[in-house]
């Protein structure tokens, strides 16, 4: 009995907050004149490596895709590994909006807004890289089956145009979902808004939402629908992007179990993202009673669980390349392991295999720091996860007349840290201009913890 | 006079008062009336016996996309653009599979948004209940119940002195 309750030992919600208050301190960072110098800090540190990426297009752009590391054996190189590491990012909102949300899991509301925003700017920076990685970005319309003049069509048997469809309804569905998630909330800042044009702009996106009981109904249903609609659609869209490894004939790619391999990866590094924010946002604007340890603590657990898996593939990784008695496959492993890469394949087990271990012990998890710098840990581990596969299966293929060694030039590095100044800066603008927290769920968990409290 | 009144509005301070306030008048047998709060709360569509109808809409639009998914891939595959890969028909469903599912999501869930948002009749930047006394708090803690005048029943004064007997925090009237 006591190890039942015992979870709800630190509650979901700090003490003492009321409908009134949960809506006061969330648009209580919207809608003051003071930004906190921190913020500005932030922004501009993101801002100026947003300009570094801005640049870095500019000279891809001008000169093409030679300035990168790429060639003829390895053609797949920074773009595609960007592209994975960022979509898996996007992965844990829609896990912690749709999934979390289907299984009545209440802790998910306080984190759930800026999880879903991680996404959409994540996957925004997932879906520029095969675009200019085509070479000739402008005519990345050629990609969509549309009536053309020279009576072309796409192949639909490949899955890199799967992907194509994975991911702009990816885009399309995480963005409305988004969206219809806002609505309430900038009613909200509407009516308390006292700036006469905040108001006319909070209120033009709320489309004139006033909280009628048969909106709500609809609402809530639709909601609903959409978290049951994201739920396969997240584990297609990562699954499809292991088909555009899985159904070459690569060495270490070609395999059955890198569709779950690949899902799960992305739903551990997502988290770790997650847990990179939310860790040093909560401190920043002391939302401790919002996102408290409980949060922190389930979070840290899902890293857990889809860290497991992850390390479980690495090995299985092993034993299919033993198992399967084909040379090629052993080679690759072989490597991995010792080849020019070894370093990264070996830091990458520490980081995913080996450092989450950590976190079996409670008091790992209830402590942020060391959370902060397990998540950091991840993230790189999962870079550079994505950089092994790419890379230690192409630059030593079948023929060794072609082998060759891959290492990103200035330009890939430069794209790539511009990418996450451009990411940190949307999500500074988003935490100063939108409600980072969901306002009406967390009065909806006010209210049941309430009836809680009086059954018992 | 009691022409240019749109309602009559309850202020309510707790979820509770406005579900009991809802089924009293429900039971009073008042029926233009509708219930505002900052969160959902179920039982007030079921007191006013509203059954969303969205989840129809999406299943006509997951289906259609499913539809959309597999025709516009035969005509690519099978008419417009026949090409022998490794020796497949030319309709080698299987492969279609994924666009097909990735369009039935995708159908159905802009189904969901923008049909929720035509079922709802947004945008609707105008509404008479804007007018009411700090309707404004209805998205940050108070909870109204409206009774229209275009109901059958209302009557300014008794259904005045009906709202007063609910114990709200304050009654008032709203002008179109």
């Amino acid at each position: 009995m006591a190890a039942s309750t015992e979870p709800a030992e630190v509650p979901v919600l700090g003490p003492g907050q009321t409908y009134a208050t949960v809506t006061d301190r969330i648009t209580g960072v919207i809608l003051t004149k003071e930004t906190p110098r921190g913020w500005w800090i932030g922004f501009g540190i993101a801002f100026l490596v947003m300009m570094l990426m801005l640049f870095s297009l500019t000279v891809l752009f001008a000169k093409g895709i030679g300035i990168w590391g790429l060639d003829n054996t390895v053609a797949w190189g920074f773009a595609i590994i960007n592209f994975v590491w960022w979509v898996g990012i996007g992965h844990a909102g829609t896990l912690i909006s749709a999934i979390l949300l289907l299984f009545r899991q209440e802790w998910r509301n306080s984190i759930n807004r800026f999880a879903e925003a991680m996404t959409i700017f994540a996957v925004a920076n997932a879906g520029l890289f095969p675009i200019i990685h085509t070479g000739r970005p402008w005519l990345a319309y050629w990609l969509f089956p549309y009536p053309s003049m020279f009576q072309l069509w796409p192949q639909f048997r490949s899955p890199l145009l799967w992907d194509v469809f994975a991911i702009t309804t990816y885009v399309t569905i995480s963005l409305l979902f988004w969206y219809v998630g806002l609505i309430p909330d900038f009613a909200t800042l509407r009516d308390m808004a006292d700036n006469k044009v905040v108001r006319r702009i909070y209120g033009i996106f709320a489309l004139g939402w006033r909280g009628a009981a048969r909106h709500w109904a609809q609402y809530s249903r639709a909601s609903l629908l959409l978290a049951a609609l994201a739920t396969p659609l997240v584990v297609s869209v990562h699954s499809v992007v292991s088909f555009d490894f899985a159904v070459s004939s690569v060495p270490g790619w070609h395999t059955t179990f890198l569709p779950p391999y690949f899902v799960s990866g992305a739903i551990f590094s997502g988290f770790a993202m997650v847990l990179t924010l939310a860790i040093p946002i909560r401190k920043f604007f002391h939302m401790e009673d919002f996102i408290t340890d409980r949060h922190l603590e389930n979070m840290a657990k899902v890293m857990l669980a889809t860290g497991l898996i992850v390390f479980y593939a690495y090995i299985m990784e092993v034993f299919f390349a033993w198992y399967s008695g084909n040379q090629y496959e052993e080679f690759m492993i072989y490597n991995r392991m010792t080849g020019p890469y070894a370093p990264f394949y070996w830091a990458l087990i520490f980081f995913n295999g080996i450092v989450p271990q950590l976190l079996w012990f409670k008091k790992v998890r209830r402590t942020p720091w060391i959370l902060f710098i397990i998540s950091i840990g991840v993230n790189i581990g999962m870079w550079l996860e994505r950089f092994i596969i790419v890379v230690t299966s192409l630059h030593r293929e079948y023929l060794p007349s072609t082998w060759t060694y891959y290492a990103g030039t200035f330009w890939d590095w430069s794209l790539y840290i511009g990418t996450l100044g451009f990411f940190f800066s949307l999500i500074f603008l988003f935490l100063r201009v939108l409600p980072m927290i969901n306002m009406f769920e967390m009065k909806e968990l006010v209210h049941h913890l309430s009836h809680r409290g009086k059954e018992h | 006079m009691s022409e240019s009144v749109y309602g009559l509005m309850a202020r309510f301070g707790t979820p509770e008062e406005v579900v009991e306030a809802t089924r009293r008048a429900r039971e009073a047998g008042y029926k233009k009336m509708e219930a505002y709060s900052p969160f959902p709360i179920e039982e007030l569509a079921d007191i006013l016996d509203f059954k969303p109808k969205i989840q129809y809409l999406v299943f006509i639009g997951g289906v259609l996309g499913a539809l959309t998914g597999f025709a516009l891939q035969y005509y690519a595959s099978v008419i417009a653009y026949p090409l022998i890969i490794g020796g497949r028909p030319f309709n080698s469903w299987p492969a279609f599979i994924v666009v097909e599912f990735e369009l039935t999501i995708l159908f159905a869930g802009l189904t969901a948004v923008f049909g929720m948002l035509a079922l709802n009749g947004f945008p609707h930047p105008y509404h008479p209940v804007f007018n009411g006394k700090d309707f404004n708090l209805v998205s940050r803690d108070k909870f109204f119940l409206v009774i229209e005048s275009a109901d059958p029943r209302f009557d300014r004064e008794r259904t005045w002195a009906f709202l007063e007997s609910l114990h709200p925090e304050e009654v008032t009237e709203v002008h179109p």
